[in-house]
């Protein structure tokens, strides 16, 4: 397999096997979870359900003044390379291009200088997280395997995409296609680990609101 | 260098018999070609072919006594449009010369000579330098069929075979000789392979390109005369000095690249700005090639220049990448119409594991018994 041909397979059936893996998994993932339901509540409810969940949805993104004191690294450094992510993968011409082929429109991208800036800052930003996680020795007693390959599938389309883009060390038809091929490991892995939380993290927000919601509290 | 680095193929002690016997330095001064307008060819050369200008004179010494060498030239699965590349010069440069120094003994379409004549003047040419002749390819060779492509009634199969047996080098001309080319392009009717993929046991030199830059084939001609060795190849075959860097890497419209400045179609005020053309699908940051410092057509302009994307020609596969206006970053596939398809199948199945799933809860809910003071007491 020449160079060109492995470059031609990642764009054409190879990325076409991830994204039936990633859509095919989320949509399952989902079906299960809201097939499953919930056990009929026999309290009497004292506040609504609705606007509780949805209100804690916005909320939680926001951390209250104790826990950002607890955990100031956790929060701050997840801020940073989860913008850094969005910015990367959404605002960057290239990427916006693939967009527009699959779902048929497009959106105006960041200056490329820009973009290259943010994921140098969100490599830096996963590698400290990574740091932190191994240095802490509760955070470490909680890792898992699952944990470090998350955060590894993660890390490898930000690091080949820079590679990719700055042109180092091997010749280009191949860090394109290694670069694609990293994303294409990350849209399989994702919707069966807790990255599935990109796509959760609305319905599990809700559920926490809404059980608050229900009883009449603040949540 | 290669591993031919020690070994000379070409053999200047050698009398070619079928030619005029002379030296390239008599040919040129035949010509009328200064001395001075010669050693400034030697010194374009030396400087295109990044070797140090101590070079110079050792260049222009070997070119001037080499002697005439036979060149076989075979056209196989070809548009001819390589031909027309080397031979369409406009005006008599040094280049044409050395091109017309060689002794082509057979070419089907240049040569004046017909059918068994014409086979004939091969077969002498191989005969008389055995060992020592160049041999040129252009075109690709169809593996599913012999009677798909045949010249005089034989195979191309059978016509490179025997035409490489007594080669000293060969030097495979296109992107069809070289890599498969557009015969090889899915789904490959005729069952096209390169060059390279039924020859292993001798030198191959790739000159790939959808023609070929004409300079790019009279340096390794030069190269050639002048050491006796082929030049330094990269990874797929192709000469370092002519295919090391990217279209991209020499693009002069990169900046408009790194700046995110790009042409949106073909018309727009970023195309008359002359902004970058990833957008309109160029192949350029995948492209080794010489055609953003050479350019076309005596240096006159190439593809970018004029406002097209590169279509990556000197590239394997170039014609399988999803389609020349396809910017690299898009999927080749239809996507869309793969997820539509895989969003309706999911959810079938969603359903029906929310289905089980629930069943298996009842089911659970239903076996369950209860605990009473009896069995604790137990």
């Amino acid at each position: 397999m020449t160079e060109i041909e492995f470059l031609n397979w990642v764009r054409g059936p190879g990325f076409q096997i991830a994204v039936v893996i990633f859509i095919a998994g989320i949509i399952i993932r989902f079906a299960e979870i809201l097939l499953l339901g919930r056990k009929t509540n026999l309290a009497e409810a004292k506040g609504s359900e609705m606007s509780g969940g949805l209100r804690t949805i916005v909320t939680r993104s926001f951390p209250d003044r104790g826990t950002f004191q607890r955990s100031t690294f956790t929060i701050v450094a997840g801020y940073i390379f989860h913008i850094g992510l969005f910015v990367t993968i959404f605002l960057f011409a290239p990427h916006i291009l693939m967009f527009k082929d699959v779902i048929g429109f497009s959106w105006p991208s960041l200056p490329t200088p820009v973009v290259d800036a943010v994921a140098v800052v969100t490599i830096i930003a996963l590698l400290a997280v990574l740091a932190h996680r191994m240095s802490n020795t509760v955070l470490k007693f909680l890792t898992n395997t699952e944990d470090l390959l998350v955060w590894l599938v993660t890390i490898l389309p930000l690091i080949t995409g820079y590679i990719a883009f700055h042109r180092i060390g091997m010749t280009a038809p191949s860090l394109l296609a290694i670069h694609i091929l990293s994303v294409e490991l990350l849209l399989v892995i994702l919707p069966f680990t807790k990255l599935m939380h990109a796509f959760t993290f609305v319905l599990s927000r809700w559920y926490n609101g809404a059980i608050s919601g229900y009883r009449g509290v603040e949540s | 260098m290669t591993n031919n680095k020690d070994k000379t193929l070409l053999d200047n002690s050698g009398v070619d018999k079928t030619g005029v016997d002379k030296t390239l330095g008599e040919v040129l001064r035949s010509q009328g070609v200064s001395r001075r307008s010669f050693l400034k060819f030697c010194a374009a050369t030396a400087s295109m072919m990044a070797m140090s200008p101590a070079m110079i004179p050792k260049i222009a010494h070997a070119l001037e006594s080499a002697r005439r060498p036979s060149v076989i030239w075979l056209s196989f699965q070809e548009c001819t449009g390589c031909t027309e590349s080397l031979t369409r010069a406009h005006t008599a440069t040094i280049e044409s010369l050395i091109f017309d120094f060689i002794s082509l003994d057979y070419h089907h379409t240049l040569q004046a000579a017909a059918g068994h004549a014409a086979e004939e003047a091969r077969e002498a040419a191989m005969k008389e330098n055995d060992g020592k002749y160049l041999l040129v390819v252009d075109g690709s060779i169809p593996m599913d069929n012999p009677g798909y492509s045949t010249i005089a009634g034989i195979s191309n199969y059978d016509m490179l075979m025997e035409t490489a047996k007594g080669a000293a080098a060969i030097i495979a001309v296109g992107t069809c000789a070289t890599y498969g080319g557009i015969p090889h392009a899915d789904p490959n009717p005729t069952g096209a392979v390169s060059v390279g993929d039924l020859i292993k046991d001798k030198p191959i030199i790739n000159v790939p390109g959808c023609p070929p830059i004409p300079v790019v084939i009279t340096g390794v001609l030069m190269h050639f005369l002048t050491f006796g060795t082929i030049p330094e190849l990269d990874h797929i075959g192709r000469p370092k000095v002519f295919y090391g860097q990217s279209i991209h890497d020499r693009c002069y419209r990169r900046p408009f690249y790194d700046k995110g400045l790009f042409a949106e179609t073909f018309d727009d005020e970023g195309a008359k700005k002359g902004w970058c053309l990833y957008k309109l699908g160029c192949k350029g940051p995948t492209t080794y090639n010489a055609c953003a410092t050479t350019k076309w057509n005596d240096g006159t302009s190439w593809p970018i220049e004029a406002g097209h994307p590169c279509l990556g020609c000197s590239e394997p596969d170039f014609w399988d990448g999803g389609g020349f206006y396809k910017s690299l970053s898009m999927p080749t596939e239809n996507i869309t119409q793969t997820a539509i398809y895989t969003v309706a199948g999911a959810a079938a199945a969603g359903v029906a594991l929310g289905a089980m799933n629930k069943n298996k809860k009842s089911s659970a809910v239903a076996a369950h018994n209860k605990t009473t003071i009896d069995d604790l007491e137990k």
